[in-house]
């Protein structure tokens, strides 16, 4: 399975992306902002940091680069994609999931291990986990406040688009805690913490069993091959 | 130069956490009678020539679905400064 990194300018996350596909045992593609095709590729995502230097809105100027134009037209049409942290603000900027992302509510960048609740696993990047499951992932952000109108909040919650959540804490100050949606179809994910951080043993966050030793990131990268195997 | 002048400031019930910084900052010094204060963007589309009113409304169009994000700002003015 050819799954496609993309590279925008101020991307930082695109190796440790590619990386994960690796280890789920895909094929990573790499993919560049000024590309139009995207090289028969099953599946997209779009990796953390801070494109085009986060200039205008986080996420904006990527919203509008050629290679966003194709991915959101074969989005549509039910291609997988997952934006991580900067990813899924390029995906709220690019109407791809609604809402926004706003400087986290005690103005600090965060860095840290967070647990969320996987709260839907009918998508393309959540199937491998099992409904209400607890996984920790590292999450590191400065703007990763999740808003939306209240018209919208109450369409989340009552189609079961929000498909995670913040356990214990809520680092950033989210409308209803949430940590990441999908779209309808449940191919396009979108969440601000970092599953490409925990998917091999020793690199991962801290666990109670031993330090590093996190890989529920891997997850999210064996369940878009599985879909993709069983489409 | 002529230009068109985009104005985009955060939703009012959104926290302006930059505004809340300059106003803590500016009761400090004794400028106590200011009770708050909200930063925006001024953004200046420069032309060779005067803009036509198309272009104008062309420049609104864009304002308000890339220069600006309706789920946390808002476009308060498109003016033309000839």
């Amino acid at each position: 399975m050819k799954i496609g990194v993309v590279t925008f300018p101020g991307t930082l996350d695109d190796r440790d992306a590619q990386r994960a596909v690796r280890l789920a045992g895909g094929t990573p593609v790499p993919l560049w902002h000024a590309d139009t095709n995207l090289h028969e590729v099953d599946a997209v995502v779009l990796p953390g940091g801070f494109s085009y230097g986060d200039y205008l809105r986080c996420g904006a100027i990527a919203a509008q680069a050629p290679v966003m134009q194709t991915i959101i037209e074969k989005a549509n049409q039910g291609l997988p994609v997952l934006g991580i942290c900067n990813g899924f603000q390029v995906l709220v900027e690019s109407h791809l999931l609604p809402g926004g992302l706003i400087r986290n509510e005690n103005q600090h960048f965060i860095c840290r291990d967070q647990i969320l609740e996987v709260e839907n696993t009918s998508t393309a990047w959540t199937n491998q986990f099992e409904l209400g499951q607890h996984i920790t992932i590292p999450l590191k952000n400065g703007e990763g406040g999740y808003i939306a109108d209240s018209e919208t909040l109450k369409r989340l919650e009552g189609e079961n688009l929000i498909t995670f959540r913040y356990v214990d804490v809520n680092p950033n100050g989210s409308m209803n805690n949430i940590a990441g949606l999908r779209n309808e179809r449940g191919n396009v994910v979108g969440l601000m913490p970092h599953p490409e951080h925990a998917v091999e043993a020793g690199f991962g966050p801290d666990m109670p069993a031993a330090m590093r030793s996190g890989v529920d990131g891997l997850k999210f990268f064996t369940s878009v091959i599985h879909s993709l195997v069983n489409a | 130069m002529p230009k068109i002048i985009v104005e985009v400031m955060p939703k009012a019930d959104l926290l302006d956490p930059q505004g809340k910084a300059v106003a803590n900052s500016l009761n400090r010094k004794g400028h106590t009678e200011i009770t708050a204060v909200r930063i925006g963007k001024r953004i200046e589309l420069h032309y060779a020539n005067t803009p036509t009113e198309a272009q104008l409304e062309e420049a609104k169009t864009f304002a308000a679905d890339f220069l600006s994000n309706g789920v946390i700002e808002d476009v308060v003015a498109v003016t033309v400064e000839a």
